[in-house]
């Protein structure tokens, strides 16, 4: 009758030892269209594939700007993502009006991480299901981060996320050590065709399904 | 006996003859009663005088006296004002001293707590004055204030910051600031050295304008003392040096008159 005794609350652990329902939330991150985020040593870029539903909608929005210094790219469910991007934006504002201070990447980040965790612990609730790439740059420098449903958080050189993203890491892999040195441009040109490998054969990249966002040095 | 234990009095509890019934409680919980009523800082009680701070090419010097007064009396006369924030910050306050104790004791808790993230972020001076006002101001709003003026001063990314806050949130940032006596007395002759000085104004000669101001005040302040603790921040971090005295000489007194 039930294929799994397991997976109906996040609370209850498998004899294998692994929580089904965080593992769903993962899984639900791998349905959306693949984003990528890569940086130099000077800027951080963050490219997008977006999906229409159907001819009568528009595409789906991607990318969101937190603050004035950074972004963040989707994938999962995008109604979460949104009230993630409204806990991120209200974080910056807060630090920002009490400290004149842009917020450090890194502690958005860690805020997120915070959140995201109580959900997979609580009876009753279920875990955020989205990814993040978060890129940033602060006193620092430049910073691509990735979040997971899981409440895992990751400081990333480069990361791939989404449907078919395995392709991107790979063409990723293989070029890491050309992005230090890269102008923006060359960044955004990389992301896209890291992009261009998640794509189905019969489809292409195009003004209207790509989003591209470049935060750096003296640049919001 | 037993009967008169039990008898009730006849209309205990009701209305007083002509009058309506008072429901119990009635004025207890919805408004407020005078032993509800709470106290607010009115006044300030142990204080400290003026702050100065001066910036100088490469850094910024700032100096209080050591004297904790109640009222007109020289109470504490051995108190410290200046407290170092951090690697890039000091800060200094005039005004009540337990409110600055306490300023003291929230900033050293945030430089804690900062620590602990060991994500090698700390507060810039800019950040601090900018946590000061919003610290000032919202307790002005709650008619509570935290009585005192409070200075911040810092190097941080190769620019000094010297910049002021006070008891209701008043803020700025400016190359020389003095409160108390010290606005009236001290501020010109910072001012002057600044003018004369054009962008380089050394760390020498600003010492030397802070520690005559630190005499002005002393012989015109009755609330100042001549023992007073000088910091310095520069690109090399923050140094408080330990408290030191200038040599009174009331020989300037001969030309007052009127106060015998």
């Amino acid at each position: 009758q039930f294929r799994n005794q397991y997976d109906n609350d996040v609370t209850v652990w498998s004899p294998q030892g692994r929580i089904h329902q965080i593992e769903y939330a993962m899984e639900a991150v791998k349905q959306g269209s693949a984003t990528i985020g890569l940086k130099s040593k000077t800027h951080a870029v963050l490219v997008a594939l977006k999906r229409a539903q159907s001819d009568l909608i528009a595409h789906q929005k991607k990318i969101e700007k937190i603050s004035p210094h950074i972004g963040i790219s989707i994938s999962g469910l995008t109604s979460d993502a949104r009230s993630l991007g409204n806990y991120m934006r209200s974080e910056c504002m807060h630090h920002e009006f009490l400290f004149n201070t842009r917020l450090p990447v890194s502690r958005l980040v860690a805020a997120v991480g915070d959140k995201t965790q109580t959900p997979t612990q609580r009876y009753g609730r279920r875990p955020f299901g989205v990814g993040i790439l978060v890129a940033g740059f602060d006193e620092k420098g430049p910073h691509i981060y990735q979040t997971c449903p899981s409440a895992n958080y990751y400081n990333c050189k480069a990361m791939a996320i989404g449907s078919r993203s395995q392709s991107a890491r790979t063409y990723l892999e293989r070029h890491l050590n050309e992005f230090a040195d890269c102008t923006p441009e060359e960044l955004v040109r990389h992301g896209l065709t890291a992009l261009r490998e998640t794509l189905p054969s019969e489809q292409e990249l195009s003004v209207k399904n790509c989003s591209v966002a470049v935060v750096g040095e003296g640049q919001d | 006996v037993i009967m008169a234990d039990l008898m009730q009095p006849f209309w205990q509890g009701g209305p007083s003859p002509g009058l309506f019934y008072e429901y119990p409680g009635k004025w207890s919980s919805d408004v407020a009663s005078p032993s509800d009523a709470r106290n607010r800082t009115s006044q300030p009680t142990v204080t400290g005088t003026s702050v100065l701070g001066l910036k100088f090419t490469g850094g910024v010097i700032i100096a209080a006296d050591t004297l904790g007064s109640y009222g007109s009396m020289a109470r504490f006369r051995n108190v410290s004002r200046v407290m170092k924030v951090n690697d890039s910050t000091i800060l200094s306050a005039a005004g009540d001293y337990a409110d600055f104790q306490f300023i003291k004791a929230e900033i050293e808790q945030m430089v804690i707590d900062e620590e602990v993230l060991n994500d090698g972020f700390f507060m810039s001076p800019g950040a601090v004055h900018s946590w000061m006002t919003r610290m000032l101001y919202h307790r002005r709003s709650k008619f509570d204030p935290l009585w005192n003026s409070v200075t911040v001063a810092g190097f941080y990314n190769g620019e000094s910051f010297l910049g002021s806050v006070d008891k209701i949130g008043i803020a700025f940032k400016s190359a020389s600031v003095a409160s108390g006596f010290g606005a009236y007395l001290a501020q010109p002759l910072m001012r002057k050295a600044i003018e004369d000085n054009g962008d380089n104004l050394s760390y020498e000669k600003a010492r030397h304008v802070i520690e005559e101001c630190l005499k002005v005040l002393y012989y015109r302040d009755a609330r100042s003392y001549n023992r007073y603790e000088i910091a310095v921040v520069t690109k090399d971090g923050v140094k408080i040096e330990k408290p030191s005295s200038s040599k009174p000489d009331w020989n300037v007194a001969n030309v007052v008159r009127g106060f015998e």
